[in-house]
């Protein structure tokens, strides 16, 4: 099966001017590296979680993929074609097959148009229905997210945080999309909502065929949703790895930290929970060497002279760490 | 039609708050008796009468507010200048709403070099002196209302664009725009669509706070001999001609400087009122 999505050492950096004066004098730029060389692919139909805590650049990818910031480096294809160096007026037609889904579900949509309104301006704007047809087209997305017809020309006010995020799903869906980034979809949702979501995203996948890329910072959702997961700490791929192995054997000790602040269901379940010491570095002036060695319960010396590479540990499993075979 | 939330909203927390609500009906008072009161009185405002000049206030011969100098009658006289100074704070907002929103959403939404560039523009123009620059506009060009209207509202936009400029950075980074984006909008109906009408609630609050400043500037313009010509009259026109017969006849002076004074109050109060009404964190209802 060919891939839907290819990133290849896709980079962004911000560069922070220091104030008026700094400008004047030319001096003071910091280069924020919030993505700093990240590869991965995502097949048709299938779900990408990309983890990481708050910082890490996980949302930059996302919002690099769907070209709402131009990417400083690296390239970025759909269905084989290049979406990161063409012109606005060249994607236009592509991104109907790229859609989103926010995290927040109060900045999401213009509380000034009915849900209705919102719903129906993709489908319109690509001219894929019109007047009747598209108001057929709306009920049909509203009832399939779970949400009743006559709630079209309601606003968003009236409606609560997982109604308004399957708004912003039916939204989405509008255009037939191929692939749909989910930037924190429920991040803002209580648990016995997330779940109903959750499984919302399940199933319209299996119906459309959709490709997911799910980011998150809550490795327990993505753990239901992915069929690969990877880890993200500072702007790089720390680990990629099939989620079976990935629960099962974590490689990366910034994976296996992550993984013991699960929290279990179970009460007489003995954790060894691995704290990590201090913040995550600025990522404009990361660590030499690797990235993770400040926080890392096994650095040794080489951690700080040599980068680790993301290499393969067995079938479907990449790390990038010295000591991951071990 | 049916009313947005917003809209609907907005309409009950304005008649809800009562300092809104008795600015808004002594308002709508005024200038309903400026329209009608001329035609219940058979004084003309034009019609000089040295017989019957500064006669005092008196329910005789329909003389409520009495004569000025020159026999004319005040009451008419009074109620066509509240009709001028409301037409021009009314026409010299519209003015500086056009341009300012117009030109804050674009500076807003462009971003960078355009903006900066943009906004440098209203700092400069923020610096010159905008008395001499009217005066000279009125010395240069024949005096006529358009160009006060034109004048005024030329100051005015410079704020507006700013606050506008302000709400739409903020706007633009909110997701519902970026949702939009990514499903192909174009640029101007995002403007437009998403971004003009969420900042409508802090404009138009803005706006019933500029009015009386436009009142005041308008008044003190007539006041310095700038603004409307003879025989029209103003209030800032009358309040000046009042003052040079103060010691003779109060009247000429209090009645329309009375005038003047009740609407900047109601306008002040009215745009207080609707922040406070419209601030999410007051608890005004």
């Amino acid at each position: 099966m060919s891939d839907l999505l290819t990133v290849e050492n896709l980079g962004k950096h911000f560069i922070v001017s220091g104030g008026l004066f700094g400008n004047f004098l030319g001096s003071a730029r910091r280069v924020i590296r919030a993505v700093d060389g990240v590869s991965f692919s995502i097949a048709h139909g299938e779900t990408l979680g990309l983890v990481g805590e708050s910082g890490c650049g996980k949302s930059t990818v996302g919002r690099a993929i769907l070209r709402l910031l131009d990417p400083t480096f690296g390239k970025v294809s759909l269905d084989g074609r290049d979406i990161s160096h063409i012109s606005r007026r060249a994607l236009r037609p592509l991104r109907q097959n790229l859609q989103v889904v926010f995290q927040d579900p109060f900045a999401s949509l213009n509380p000034r148009r009915t849900v209705g309104q919102s719903v129906a301006e993709p489908i319109k704007n690509y001219g894929l229905a019109k007047d009747a047809e598209l108001r057929k087209a709306v009920e049909r997305l509203f009832m399939r997210v779970g949400l009743r017809k006559d709630q079209i020309d309601r606003y968003p006010h009236e409606f609560s945080g997982g109604q308004r995020q399957r708004v912003g799903i039916a939204r989405a869906l509008g255009t037939k999309p191929n692939l749909i980034v989910l930037d924190e979809p429920v991040s803002a949702l209580d648990v016995s909502v997330q779940a109903q979501v959750i499984n919302l995203l399940v199933d319209l996948q299996q119906e459309f065929g959709l490709a997911y890329l799910f980011i998150a910072h809550d490795l327990a959702v993505v753990e239901h949703i992915s069929a690969r997961v990877a880890v993200m700490y500072l702007g790089k791929i720390v680990e990629i790895a099939d989620k079976r192995r990935l629960f099962a054997n974590p490689k990366h000790p910034y994976t296996k930290a992550l993984l013991s602040a699960v929290p279990s269901p179970d009460p007489d379940h003995k954790k060894n929970r691995i704290i990590l010491q201090g913040d995550m570095p600025s990522p404009s002036n990361p660590p030499s060497g690797c990235r993770f060695r400040t926080r890392c319960p096994i650095a040794k010396p080489i951690c700080a002279e040599e980068e680790p590479e993301l290499k393969a540990h067995g079938k479907h499993q990449f790390a990038a760490c010295h000591f991951a075979a071990d | 039609m049916k009313l947005s939330p917003a809209t609907k909203n907005g309409i009950k927390l304005v008649t809800g708050n009562r300092t809104v609500r008795a600015c808004l009906i002594i308002l709508s008072g005024v200038l309903l008796l400026s329209l009608i009161g001329p035609f219940a009185s058979r004084h003309s405002v034009e019609a000089i009468n040295f017989d019957e000049s500064l006669i005092s206030p008196t329910f005789t011969d329909g003389r409520v507010f009495g004569t000025d100098d020159l026999g004319r009658d005040l009451f008419v006289r009074t109620m066509q200048g509240i009709r001028l100074t409301m037409a021009v704070a009314v026409v010299a907002t519209l003015v500086s709403l056009l341009i300012g929103v117009t030109y804050g959403v674009i500076a807003g939404y462009a971003g960078g070099k355009l903006d900066a560039l943009m906004m440098r523009l209203v700092d400069g123009l923020y610096a010159m002196p905008f008395i001499f620059f009217v005066i000279l506009l009125m010395v240069v060009f024949e005096r006529s209302m358009l160009l006060i209207f034109v004048a005024i509202g030329a100051i005015n936009w410079l704020d507006t664009a700013r606050i506008v400029r302000g709400q739409t950075l903020s706007l633009k980074r909110r997701a519902f725009v970026d949702a939009a984006r990514l499903t192909g909008v174009p640029s101007m109906r995002i403007i437009f669509r998403h971004i003009v009408p969420n900042l409508m609630g802090v404009v138009v609050i803005y706006i019933t706070l500029t009015i009386p400043q436009i009142i005041l500037f308008e008044s003190f313009l007539s006041f310095l001999g700038l603004g409307v010509q003879e025989p029209q009259a103003s209030l800032g026109s009358l309040v000046s001609g009042g003052v040079d017969s103060m010691e003779v006849a109060p009247w000429m002076l209090l009645i329309p400087a009375s005038f003047l004074a009740l609407i900047l109050f109601c306008f002040n109060f009215l745009g207080d009122g609707l922040r406070d009404a419209l601030d999410p964190r007051g608890d005004a209802t």
